[in-house]
C-alpha cells in the first residue's frame, strides 16, 4: 500500500512541475523577454486557461501526502516554515498576477501585475529547485547537538539559512551553495521548459528568439547538471546506491540525457511538439532520479542518531491507506478526462483566445 | 502552554475568516448563475445572458481571490499544527485528499471553460460547465465539512498506542450524524449571502436610477432566493444543528446560550444580555421563557443543563465569544427572514421596486450577511474549545513542536498586509464591474 500511494505521490509532483513548470518558466520569459503589449497577450493567453488547474496539482498532492504520509507532512511542513510560507506568499502574488492584471486597462496598473507575476515566478522556480536540494540534501532530524535530539525524532527546524551556507555545516539552512545551485538549474530548466510551452501554443513573434535562447540556456543547464551530480556524490554518502544495485533504473538519468540532447537541436524542429516533449523529458527524468536515488527515503537524516524518514515509518494505517485508492483511481480516471476536454477545447495556437483582453 | 500557540490560533483564525468570505459568494453564486444561465436557454431573451456574464465576471474574481486563500488553509494543517496532522492525518487528511482530487480539479478545469471558453464551446456546454463549476464548489464544501464534522463529533476511528488516529470506517466518516445537518446549514448560509449580493445590487441601480431593467430583474430573483434560503438557515437546519450541539456538545450548548446555572422546566430564550464571567451571570438580561427548551427538546419539560454542572475546565476557553457569536448569528437571521418577507409581500404587490426604505434595507443589510457565516464559523470553532478533535486531542497538544512563537508572529504579520491588499484589490474591482453595470461589453 506504502508503494502505491509513494508512486501516485512522485507521480503527481511530476506532473505538477510539468504543468505548473511552464506556467513559471512563462512568468520567467515574460518578465526579461517580453516588450511589447502583443508578445505580453501571447504569452498570457497560452498559459491562461491552465495555470489554475496546473496549481491543483500541488494542493491535491499536499492533501494526498497529508492522508498517505502524515508523519512526513507534519514534520516537513513545520519544518520548513519560513520557505514554505513565503512559497505561498509568491503563489498569490503570482496568480494575482495573472488575473488582475486584465481589469484595468491602465499602463501603471500593467506594471504592477507584470512584475508580480514574472517575479513571483522566478523566484517560485528557484524555491523549486532549493527545496528539491533540501530533499536529497537531508535536514537534521530530532534537531541533533552534540549527538543529543532537542525534538521528537522525526521533527526537524530549518532557517532561511546559516552563515555559513555550507551544506557540511551541523547547523543547515534551507539556502547553501548546493541548494542555491539545484535552485539555479530549477530557474534555467523551467525557463527553456515555458519557451517550449509557448513556442507550442503560440505564434509570437518571440518564438525564434526563444529558440536560440533555449540552445544556450541548454548548455548551461548540461554544464550545471553536471556539477551538480558530482557534488552531490560528495554530500550525500552512497548517493547512488540504488542505482548500483538495480541497474534497470538507469533509464530515468537516461531521459534526462536524452532531453538535454534533444534540446541541443531545438532550432531544427518541424514540428513545435518536439520541443516541449524533450523539456518534459529532461523534468520528469532528472525529478524521478533524484527521488529514487533516495528510495524507500522520503527525507534523509543527516545525523546517525536519528533515522531518515521512510515511507514505512511515515505511513497512515493500512485500512485507511486501501479505501483511499478506491476514490483516488476514479477521481485520476475524472481528471483525465477534463484535462483531455480542456486541451481538446483551448487546442492550437491561443494567441488571441482574448483570455487578457480586459474584461 | 495555551499561550505558545497564541499566534498559531489566530492565524488560523484569521486566514481562514479571510478565505471563507470568498467560498461563501462561491458556492451561492453559483446556483443563481445557473439558474440565469438556464433562463436565457430557455427564453433566448439575450438579457439574462448579459446577466449571468456580469455575475461570472464577479464570479471570476472572487473565486481567484478564493483560490490563492485557500492554499494557505491546505499547507496551515501541517507548517502550524504539526503535532495535530501528525495524529489525525489517517482520518481527516482523507477527507481533504478528497476535496483536492475530486473537487479542485473539477472546479478549475470547468472554470477556464466557464469565464473564456463560451465562444469556443457553444451554448450548451457552456451551461454544462457552469453546473459542473457549481457542484464542484458544493462537493467542495461536502468535504470540508466533513474534516470539520469529524473534528466536532469523531466517529469511525481508534487510538493507536502512539497516539495516532487510525480510520475503522470509511463509510462513518460519511454519515457522520454531525455532517448533513453542518453542510445543509451552510450552503443555505451561503445562499443567503449570494441573494443578498444580488439583491444589493439591484437595490443599488434602483436607487441610483440606472440600469433600472436589470435591477429589477436583480432584486426580484434575489429576494425570491434570499426568503427561501433564509427559512432553511433557521428550519429545519438551524435548528437541527442546535439539536446535534445539546446532544454531543452540552457545554458548548450551555455556554451558546449563556445559561449558568440549571434551569428546571421552562427554559428561556436570551435576546440580550451580557455574560459576566466574574459573577458567572448574564448582565441586563432580556429573555422570553419557554422557548428555547421548545426549540432544542421540541418539547416544554426538559431542563436546560447549565454550566454549573461541568467540570471548569470542559467549558468552552471563551464563553462571552461563544455567546455573542451565536446570538449575533441567530438575532441576524430573524432580521433576514424578516427583511425578505417584507420585501416578498412587497414584490407581489407590485410595490416592492419603489418601496425606497425596503431597499436601502436590503442594501445596508447585506453586509451583514456576511457576518453572520463568518459568526455561525465562530460558534462552531469556539464551541469546540478546548478540543481540536473533539473530547481526545486538546488544542495545547496540537502546535508545532518546532515553530517558535516569533515565526508565527512575523508570518501572522505577512498574512494581514497582504490580505488586506487582496480584500482591497477585490472591492475596487468588483465595484468598478458593478458600476459599469450588466452590459458591460458595450
Ligand atoms: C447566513 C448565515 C447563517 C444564519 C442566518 C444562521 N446560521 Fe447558523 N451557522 C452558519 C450560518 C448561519 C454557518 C456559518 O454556516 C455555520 C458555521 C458552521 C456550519 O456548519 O454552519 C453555522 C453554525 C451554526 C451552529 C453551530 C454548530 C456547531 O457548533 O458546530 C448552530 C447551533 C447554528 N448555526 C444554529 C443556527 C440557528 C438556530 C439559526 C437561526 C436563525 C442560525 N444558525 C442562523
Ligand atoms: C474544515 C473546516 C475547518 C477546519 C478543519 C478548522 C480547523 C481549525 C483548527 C485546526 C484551528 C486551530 C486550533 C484551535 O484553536 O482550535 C481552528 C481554529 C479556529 N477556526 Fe477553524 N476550521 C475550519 C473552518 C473554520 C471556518 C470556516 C472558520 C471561520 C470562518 C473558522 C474559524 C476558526 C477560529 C475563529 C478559530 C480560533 C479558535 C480559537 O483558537 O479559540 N474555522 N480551526
Ligand atoms: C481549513 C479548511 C479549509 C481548507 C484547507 C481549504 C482549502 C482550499 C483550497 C486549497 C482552495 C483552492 C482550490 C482551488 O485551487 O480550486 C479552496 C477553495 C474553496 N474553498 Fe476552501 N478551504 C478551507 C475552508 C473552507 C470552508 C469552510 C469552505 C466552505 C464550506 C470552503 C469552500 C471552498 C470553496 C467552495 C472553494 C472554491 C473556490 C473559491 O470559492 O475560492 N473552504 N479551499
Amino acid at each position: 500500500m506504502e508503494l502505491f500511494w509513494y508512486i501516485a505521490l512522485i507521480s503527481m509532483l511530476v506532473i505538477y512541475v510539468i504543468l505548473d513548470g511552464y506556467d513559471f518558466g512563462a512568468g520567467i520569459i515574460y518578465l526579461f523577454l517580453a516588450k511589447d503589449e502583443k508578445d505580453k497577450k501571447s504569452i498570457l493567453n497560452a498559459i491562461g486557461p491552465f495555470w489554475d488547474a496546473n496549481e491543483v496539482w500541488i494542493i491535491a498532492g499536499g492533501g494526498v501526502l497529508f492522508f498517505t504520509f502524515p508523519k512526513l507532512y507534519a514534520a516537513a511542513f513545520s519544518g520548513f516554515y519560513l520557505p514554505l510560507i513565503m512559497i505561498l506568499w509568491l503563489l498569490i502574488f503570482r496568480a494575482i498576477g495573472i488575473e488582475l492584471r486584465s481589469q484595468i486597462d491602465h499602463k501603471m496598473w500593467h506594471g504592477i501585475w507584470d512584475k508580480s507575476f514574472g517575479i513571483a515566478s522566478l523566484l517560485l522556480a528557484l524555491f523549486f529547485g532549493i527545496a528539491l536540494g533540501n530533499i536529497v540534501r537531508g535536514v537534521n532530524l530530532g534537531g541533533v547537538v552534540d549527538g543529543v535530539s532537542s525534538y521528537e525524532p522525526h521533527y526537524f527546524f530549518l532557517p532561511l539559512w546559516n552563515p555559513s551556507f555550507s551544506p557540511h555545516s551541523e547547523t543547515l539552512g534551507v539556502i547553501d551553495w548546493f541548494t542555491l545551485l539545484l535552485g539555479v538549474i530549477g530557474v534555467i530548466s523551467l525557463t527553456i521548459h515555458g519557451a517550449t510551452w509557448i513556442i507550442l501554443k503560440t505564434n509570437s513573434q518571440l518564438n525564434q528568439r526563444l529558440k536560440r535562447l533555449i540552445f544556450r540556456l541548454s548548455i548551461l543547464l548540461l554544464a550545471l547538471s553536471l556539477f551538480a551530480l558530482l557534488m552531490w556524490h560528495t554530500i550525500v554518502p552512497n548517493a547512488f546506491g540504488n542505482f548500483i544495485q538495480h541497474p534497470i533504473l538507469w533509464i530515468f538519468p537516461a531521459f534526462t540525457a536524452a532531453g538535454i540532447a534533444g534540446l541541443f537541436r531545438i532550432q531544427s524542429f518541424k514540428n513545435d511538439r518536439t520541443g516541449f516533449l524533450f523539456s518534459t523529458l529532461y523534468l520528469v527524468g532528472g525529478l524521478t532520479s533524484s527521488v529514487l536515488a533516495m528510495f524507500p527515503k522520503l527525507l534523509p537524516s543527516t545525523n546517525n542518531v536519528n533515522p531518515a524518514l521512510t515511507i514505512q515509518n511515515t505511513s497512515a494505517g493500512q485500512y485507511g491507506l486501501s479505501v483511499g485508492v478506491t476514490w483516488f483511481v476514479i477521481g485520476v480516471i475524472l481528471i483525465i478526462t477534463y484535462l483531455v476536454f480542456q486541451h481538446r477545447i483551448f487546442s492550437g495556437k491561443l494567441d488571441d483566445i482574448g483570455y487578457s483582453d480586459e474584461h | 502552554m495555551e499561550d505558545m500557540l497564541f499566534y498559531d490560533r489566530i492565524q488560523f483564525a484569521f486566514t481562514i475568516s479571510f478565505h471563507y468570505l470568498f467560498p461563501i459568494l462561491t458556492m451561492g453564486l453559483s446556483l443563481i448563475i445557473v439558474y440565469f444561465k438556464w433562463k436565457y436557454l430557455r427564453t433566448k431573451a439575450e438579457k439574462y445572458n448579459h446577466i449571468a456574464k456580469f455575475w461570472m465576471k464577479i464570479f471570476g474574481i472572487n473565486f481567484a481571490i478564493g483560490v490563492v486563500t485557500g492554499i494557505p488553509m491546505e499547507f496551515q494543517f501541517g507548517t502550524n499544527w504539526a503535532k495535530f496532522s501528525e495524529l489525525t492525518g489517517g482520518v481527516i487528511g482523507q477527507t481533504l485528499a478528497m476535496e483536492g482530487v475530486l473537487s479542485f480539479f473539477l472546479e478549475s478545469s470547468f472554470i477556464g471553460i466557464f469565464l473564456f471558453g463560451e465562444k469556443l464551446v457553444g451554448q450548451k456546454i457552456h451551461f454544462l460547465s457552469a453546473v459542473l463549476v457549481f457542484l464542484g464548489t458544493w462537493l467542495s464544501g461536502l468535504f470540508i465539512i466533513a474534516t470539520n464534522a469529524w473534528m466536532q463529533h469523531p466517529v469511525g476511528y481508534s487510538i493507536h498506542e502512539n497516539g495516532q488516529f487510525v480510520l475503522d470506517s470509511f463509510s462513518e466518516l460519511f454519515t457522520n450524524p454531525w455532517l448533513i445537518p453542518a453542510f445543509l446549514h451552510n450552503q443555505s448560509g451561503a445562499l443567503v449571502t449570494a441573494s443578498f449580493v444580488v439583491t444589493a445590487v439591484g437595490a443599488f441601480y434602483l436607487l441610483s436610477n440606472q440600469h433600472r431593467e436589470y435591477g429589477q430583474i436583480f432584486v426580484k430573483t434575489g429576494v425570491i432566493f434570499g426568503l427561501i434560503s433564509s427559512i432553511l438557515v433557521a428550519f429545519p437546519t438551524g435548528d437541527w444543528n442546535a439539536k446535534n450541539v445539546v446532544k454531543y456538545q452540552p457545554v458548548t450548548f450551555a455556554a451558546m446560550e449563556g445559561v449558568f446555572e440549571t434551569k428546571p422546566t421552562d427554559g428561556e430564550i436570551v435576546i440580550l444580555g451580557q455574560p459576566n464571567m466574574e459573577t458567572m451571570s448574564l448582565d441586563n438580561k432580556i429573555a422570553v421563557p419557554g422557548v428555547l427548551s421548545f426549540l432544542t427538546y421540541k418539547n416544554f419539560d426538559t431542563e436546560i443543563k447549565g454550566l454549573n454542572e461541568f467540570d471548569r475546565k470542559d467549558w468552552p476557553t471563551n464563553v462571552p465569544g461563544l455567546y455573542y457569536a451565536y446570538h449575533i448569528m441567530v438575532g441576524l437571521g430573524t432580521i433576514f427572514i424578516g427583511i425578505f418577507f417584507i420585501a416578498i409581500i412587497l414584490l407581489w404587490r407590485k410595490k416592492l421596486y419603489q418601496t425606497k426604505w425596503v431597499l436601502w434595507s436590503l442594501l445596508l443589510l447585506s453586509p451583514f450577511s456576511y457576518v453572520t457565516n463568518i459568526t455561525g464559523w465562530y460558534v462552531a470553532e469556539l464551541g469546540r474549545q478546548p478540543w481540536l478533535v473533539y473530547g481526545l486531542l486538546p488544542t495545547h497538544a496540537g502546535g508545532s513542536p518546532t515553530v517558535s512563537s516569533g515565526n508565527t508572529l512575523f508570518t501572522l504579520l505577512g498574512f494581514v498586509g497582504l490580505y488586506f491588499l487582496l480584500g482591497l484589490l477585490f472591492l475596487i474591482l468588483v465595484g468598478k464591474i458593478i458600476y459599469k453595470g450588466p452590459e458591460l461589453q458595450k
